[in-house]
């Protein structure tokens, strides 16, 4: 996915929690007057209103992989699908695929990384996730597939956000960031969002991976100082009890799911750093649902980026550091239960 | 392998490729077959292109969709689309619906018998019809991979995820599970009926010698085998995925088992289709550089038929008598040898 994608086809994920509005989105991006053709992979027939010759449906069958790694699980049915598609390219410009409401999106993207045949001919351009503004927050207390979902997500869409005060919409967000600070989060009603903000995102583009991401690795428009929430949960109770005010926004920490960041303006050694990253999705990647990163290496004049879905992995150098840039290495790490001290301390040594 | 450095550019190898007559092709073609000595190129959606051995071709418009799958048994081509239709094609172009499926569902994949019945699934579903009969249908746990007919009695081995199904579909008897780990997309017989080999979505082979159910591991290629085809007399099963033509030696009562695979023909370029003549120890393979080599067995001699130019070779077929050679590329390009 970091070569250019020019000649692939780019892949969508629509996701999101039973009755959040996927299906809606999905009907407004096929209604709209864009001029693209677009081939849909659902999981039901009969809920697209609209009438397309290139839709196809999905069984959502999730294969392990037979590399003895138990979290590397691929979609088989969309190996099948996509090269049933392929043979038709030049009919249609993009593809999206829409989940069912409990789907678990990484073996969705986890497809786009190891499946050869799916890799050579397409690229995974964003998860997005929908998401009920009034119900989100009851799912992600009952419903771990709607916590995964919104941790996964590069674009959020909090949807229905006409059936909830400001008070609720604030306290959905805040939970939505306490998960996932990362992704672009859009608030709709009707899933009235700009195709623009869902489309076309390059969201795993190596190359692009920043550029359109203001809020990656960017602390500052939802600041979430991880200095708070240092793992003493013995005195707490529940996350839902211990919210708590920035400025105004209010703030929460999820046991369950969380993100960690970490940065340093000091080089990177490379031979240090590459090893520590593998063994750490090695053995730690079933909890980690998401990571990215770009790193300054140690006598390198190139930016190094990667990314990387539970155990896979995929990095490239991206291009030269620029000269009004901070030579400044970033890593996000969205997981549940992140083992924080041990990543923080290994990061450390990787300094050179 | 820096030994190998035959660049079929080089004047060293004989080349035929003055003697293939270029197929005009309006839309690439996914899929080559015989109708007797009539070629027939069958495009990724709506149509099949017949062509004879001057090259001169004629479209026939079979469908409105997408073309999915196809088989031949040299008298009609049957075929699996997008709209859940399964179409009967013969020289004459006649086009027969066989079956639709009432959920309008893809079918993947489609099998024919030697005595007219046809094979074909859609999802978990796979379906045999006899010539005069009903269909009559079994579901397997998984989505379908792939479908084959047994070379002797109605048997048909229905690869999906953790092994293969062999369903006698005119016996109640229950259908007997070949099992091993993993996700299977191709599945053939040896012309003997004593092998089942399949291709799996890891880049491997899994066999069976189906008397006693014994286990053939067939691994080491780089990529995952699309193409598999047997030799002449079924001494050999040539095999694409990986950077020359990997043959697994199936001769003896053991198969391969503890044997070592024949590589012949390698490339700066990864194998994507190879078609076994039907009569002598020789076989046609493309390349994803596009280009396509005969090569006897026994000495591993090459002989160009196309040179590397754009994508993939997409198809290969000899017709019956083993006298020409069709191929299609994913380019468009498409050509006939005769010999």
């Amino acid at each position: 996915m970091s070569e250019a994608a020019a000649n692939k086809i780019p892949v969508t994920v629509l996701t999101g929690y039973l009755g959040a509005g996927k299906t809606t989105l999905l009907n407004r991006i096929l209604s709209e007057n864009h001029g693209k053709k677009y081939a849909v992979i659902v999981n039901e027939f009969g809920e697209i209103g609209i009438d397309n010759d290139l839709i196809v449906g999905a069984d959502e069958e999730v294969f392990e992989m037979n590399n003895g790694c138990v979290c590397c699980t691929v979609r088989g049915d969309l190996v099948r699908i996509i090269d049933g598609l392929m043979k038709r390219k030049g009919k249609f410009d993009a593809i999206i695929l829409e989940t069912t409401g409990l789907a678990d999106p990484a073996p969705v993207a986890q497809t786009f990384f190891v499946d050869e045949d799916v890799r050579e001919k397409t690229a995974l351009d964003a998860v997005v996730t929908v998401a009920d503004a009034k119900w989100l927050s009851d799912r992600l207390k009952d419903a771990p597939e709607a916590k995964n979902q919104i941790a996964f997500a590069d674009v959020i869409v909090l949807n229905k956000t006409d059936l909830v005060t400001k008070p609720e919409l604030a306290e959905v967000e805040a939970r939505i960031r306490a998960i996932n600070p990362y992704a672009t989060l859009h608030r709709t009603e009707r899933a009235q969002v700009k195709l623009s903000d869902v489309l076309e995102r390059g969201a795993f583009d190596l190359d692009r991976i920043l550029e359109i991401e203001p809020e990656f690795l960017d602390d500052g428009g939802h600041d979430h100082d991880h200095d708070h929430h240092h793992h003493d949960h013995d005195g707490h109770d529940h996350h839902h009890d211990h919210g708590h005010s920035h400025g105004g926004m209010k703030h929460y920490h999820d046991e369950d799911m969380q993100s960690l960041s970490l940065r340093t303006d000091r080089p990177i050694d490379p031979t240090k750093f590459m090893p520590w990253l593998q063994e750490l999705v090695a053995k730690d990647g079933e909890k980690i649902l998401r990571s990215k990163g770009i790193l300054s290496f140690k006598g390198d004049d190139d930016r190094y980026v990667f990314q990387g879905v539970h155990m896979m992995l995929e990095g490239d150098h991206q291009r030269k550091w620029r000269n009004d840039e901070k030579r400044e290495s970033r890593l996000v790490f969205i997981g549940r239960e992140l083992p924080e001290q041990a990543i923080r301390e290994g990061f450390e040594k990787t300094i050179a | 392998m820096k030994d190998f450095n035959r660049a079929p550019e080089t004047a060293s190898i004989v080349s035929v490729t003055d003697r293939v007559a270029s197929v005009k092709l309006d839309a690439p073609a996914t899929a080559v077959h015989f109708l007797g000595d009539v070629t027939a190129f069958v495009g990724a959606e709506e149509s099949v292109t017949f062509a004879g051995s001057d090259g001169e071709a004629k479209p026939v418009a079979v469908h409105g969709g997408g073309i999915l799958c196809s088989a031949s048994d040299s008298k009609r081509i049957v075929m699996g689309c997008d709209d859940g239709k399964l179409i009967s094609l013969d020289a004459k172009s006649n086009i027969v619906t066989l079956a639709t499926d009432a959920k309008r569902r893809w079918i993947d994949n489609v099998a024919l018998h030697s005595d007219g019945a046809v094979a074909w699934s859609a999802g978990k579903t796979a379906y045999v019809k006899a010539p005069k009969g009903e269909a009559k249908s079994l579901d397997v746990p998984s989505t379908v991979g792939g479908l084959a007919f047994a070379p002797k009695g109605v048997r048909l081995a229905v690869a999906h995820y953790n092994g293969v199904t062999l369903w006698f579909p005119n016996m109640g008897a229950k259908p007997e599970f070949l099992e091993w780990k993993g996700s299977h997309l191709g599945v053939t017989f040896s012309a003997d009926n004593r092998f089942l080999v399949t291709s799996m979505h890891e880049a491997a082979l899994h066999g069976w010698r189906l008397a006693d159910s014994r286990h053939m591991r067939m691994t080491g290629y780089p990529a995952r085998v699309r193409s598999m085809s047997w030799s002449a007399g079924g001494k050999f099963l040539a095999t694409s995925g990986s950077d020359s033509v990997i043959l697994w030696p199936f001769a003896s009562k053991d198969g391969p088992m503890g044997k070592e695979p024949g590589m012949l023909a390698p490339l700066h370029a990864k194998a994507t289709v190879v078609a076994c003549h039907p009569k002598d120890d020789i076989f046609a393979v493309g390349y994803s550089d596009g280009t396509i080599l005969m090569v006897r067995i026994e000495d591993g001699a090459e002989i160009l038929v196309r040179r590397n130019a754009g994508e993939p070779v997409a198809a290969l077929a000899w017709n019956a008598k083993g006298s020409l050679l069709a191929f299609a590329t994913e380019d468009g390009d498409a050509g006939l040898l005769t010999l």
